[in-house]
């Protein structure tokens, strides 16, 4: 017993993880119809830009930061790469944000190294453990799951009592409709580049203690969580989290 | 399209007889050894370039089925059979030829398969392994197939680098040399051999792209390109859509096998890179930059990409430049680097040869 609630509460800290990386997909989708392919890379500079900053700033500033740094990035990249694009073809677009994440993941590599890196845990070190239904708990594993839960709830608040969120969620459904009722589509595109690179970095942030992090780990991450926003039906955010909990689940007791 | 495809066959042969003594009068013959695996390599994009420009299918996993043709035959070339001689279809296999007795490195006695035989075995079991996978795959569009043939490729590349026989992280090496003609012609990476192996090489090319072109000249050709251009109209005009995808995958997935197994035999070993999505990522730029639909660009642009890249021209950018130049092409030039405003003005001046030649 104590080591099914050990697998399940494992399999519960990487669903929460693949479910952020979804939930990344699934906000691109949405606004412009294409698949992310960089979304791992995302996760991936989270975790390293996250680690370099610790160096000379606190722990809570420098995930601050990352995240807003990361947004930046996914800013830049869809006004350079994507938005002056008249009706790209989906082909087209997959090779595009496939090169992205090559430029990123090779960038990572230049500018940092190809060693493993990982944040120091949020509280407590390696062995701290909270006993939890006679299951070791590491405390870094409530956080993963805590602010997961939270990136959850905020973005359904985002997307469902903002104005913005509504804008977006308006592009969503129908991008021509939305311009006629004079939202801007293209600074919505912006917005989903920037959300998702946000919700990435935190991401890689917050797992990084765990998992670690280095150049090439984004893309393992980016397959499962196209696999789990597949599973919850593309562009259904809620769906993804359940999706993700399965999938992780899934996985941990097929170990 | 008349005798136009023949004109340019026989322009690109002239051009790599004439690479070859250029190389020979320059004493610059170890150019050749490159040269040698960048035509291997443009096989494998001939077969991508037929999938993608033609079919209109992506694949970012070719780079699998590259590799489980080099795989397949360095296994059945240096794994020893001896020990199971008694089972009757080893016994068989050694009696009737397909295996043979050969030295290993060290002297010992080593039973393993022909390469001849190992060549035909890796190419089938891929074809065997594409048709399985393609009919599911190839039912996919867009992001799904993207997303699908990189799964496929990742597994592969995660097969390669779990199983013990494959190598693991190391690869296999010491594979023996694949004769074809004994005393006069094997694939092997002697240095005695360099001359021969590169017009092995590109013969083997140029074979592929006559048949290639062939292919897209016939029927089966006008069928893929309806399917590019409207996957449900052509389907409303009677062509069996699934189908013709599938064979294209088949044969596109046949070349990347080819390619593998004489890369394989000529570098006599491979490694799990070659099963990298970065690998099949690169075939895919490659394609890119040649320009979907255009065998010959895409051709001549495998061939020197290749050659820049195992020269190590691009140093420790290898990757990136690849990714650079995928992202640089997809922005500004869709249809290829021969299709840009640039050349559009040299283009007008053909136009008239171009009216004549064309379809």
């Amino acid at each position: 017993m104590e080591l099914f609630f050990q697998y399940m509460v494992a399999g519960i800290t990487y669903g929460a993880i693949y479910s952020i990386v979804a939930i990344g997909f699934n906000i691109i989708y949405n606004t412009t119809g294409i698949i992310n392919f960089a979304q791992g890379e995302f996760v991936m500079l989270g975790g390293m830009i996250a680690v370099t900053l610790n160096n000379f700033m606190p722990l809570p500033s420098a995930i601050l930061a990352t995240v807003l740094i990361t947004m930046i990035i996914g800013a830049l990249i869809e006004m350079i790469f994507i938005r002056w694009l008249v009706n790209p073809s989906v082909l087209r677009m997959i090779i595009i944000t496939i090169g992205i994440s090559i430029i990123i993941r090779e960038a990572a590599l230049h500018i940092w190294d190809e060693k493993v890196r990982a944040l120091p845990y949020f509280t407590g070190t390696e062995v701290t453990s909270i006993l939890f239904f006679g299951a070791h708990i590491s405390p870094q594993v409530l956080w993963v799951i805590g602010i997961c839960s939270v990136v959850v709830v905020l973005l359904n608040l985002f997307f469902n009592f903002t104005m913005r969120g509504r804008q977006m969620r308006a592009c969503a459904s129908n991008r021509n409709s939305a311009r006629l009722c004079g939202i801007n589509a293209k600074n919505m595109v912006t917005l989903s580049f920037v959300l998702s690179a946000g919700i990435g970095a935190l991401a890689g942030c917050v797992i990084s203690p765990i998992t670690y992090v280095h150049y090439d780990s984004g893309a393992p991450l980016a397959i499962k969580g196209f696999t789990v926003a597949i599973f919850g039906g593309l562009g259904n955010s809620m769906a993804a989290v359940v999706a993700g909990l399965i999938l992780g689940i899934l996985e941990s007791f097929s170990i | 399209m008349g005798n136009k495809k023949y004109i340019q066959t026989i322009g690109f042969a002239a051009a790599v007889v004439s690479i070859q003594i250029i190389t020979y009068f320059s004493a610059t013959g170890y150019f050749l050894t490159q040269l040698t695996m960048s035509g291997y390599y443009s096989i494998v994009v001939i077969g991508l370039c037929l999938l993608m420009g033609y079919a209109g299918q992506i694949s970012i996993g070719h780079a699998g089925f590259f590799a489980m043709g080099g795989y397949i035959t360095a296994v059945l070339t240096t794994f020893n059979f001896s020990p199971f001689v008694k089972n009757t279809l080893i016994s068989l296999f050694s009696k009737t030829g397909i295996l043979i007795a050969r030295q290993d490195l060290y002297g010992g006695q080593i039973l393993s398969f022909h390469p001849l035989f190992a060549c035909a075995g890796a190419v089938i079991f891929t074809i065997v392994v594409a048709y399985i996978i393609g009919g599911p795959v190839l039912k996919l569009k867009g992001h799904y197939l993207a997303m699908a043939t990189l799964g496929l490729g990742t597994i592969i590349y995660k097969i390669v680098i779990g199983t013990t026989i494959l190598g693991e992280a190391d690869g296999i090496s010491d594979v023996p040399a694949f004769t074809l003609i004994p005393g006069l012609l094997e694939v092997s990476g002697k240095p005695s051999m360099r001359i021969q192996n590169y017009y092995f090489a590109w013969g083997l090319v140029i074979i592929s792209m006559v048949f290639v072109l062939n292919l897209i000249d016939s029927r089966v050709g006008r069928a893929l390109r309806s399917i590019h251009g409207a996957e449900d109209a052509s389907n409303a005009m009677g062509v069996d859509t699934a189908k013709y995808k599938l064979h294209t995958f088949v044969l596109s997935a046949a070349l990347a096998a080819m390619a593998g197994v004489f890369l394989t035999h000529f570098n006599g070993g491979i490694g799990p890179s070659e099963a990298s999505i970065m690998k099949s990522v690169r075939y895919v730029a490659i394609v890119a930059v040649g320009g979907m639909a255009n065998l010959w660009g895409a051709l001549i642009m495998g061939a020197l990409l290749n050659f820049f890249s195992m020269r190590g021209y691009f140093g420790t950018l290898d990757d990136a430049v690849f990714g650079g130049i995928l992202i640089l092409i997809m922005l500004f030039a869709p249809e290829g680097l021969l299709k840009t405003e640039l050349f559009k003005v040299k283009r007008k001046n053909f136009q008239s040869a171009e009216k004549s030649g064309e379809v």
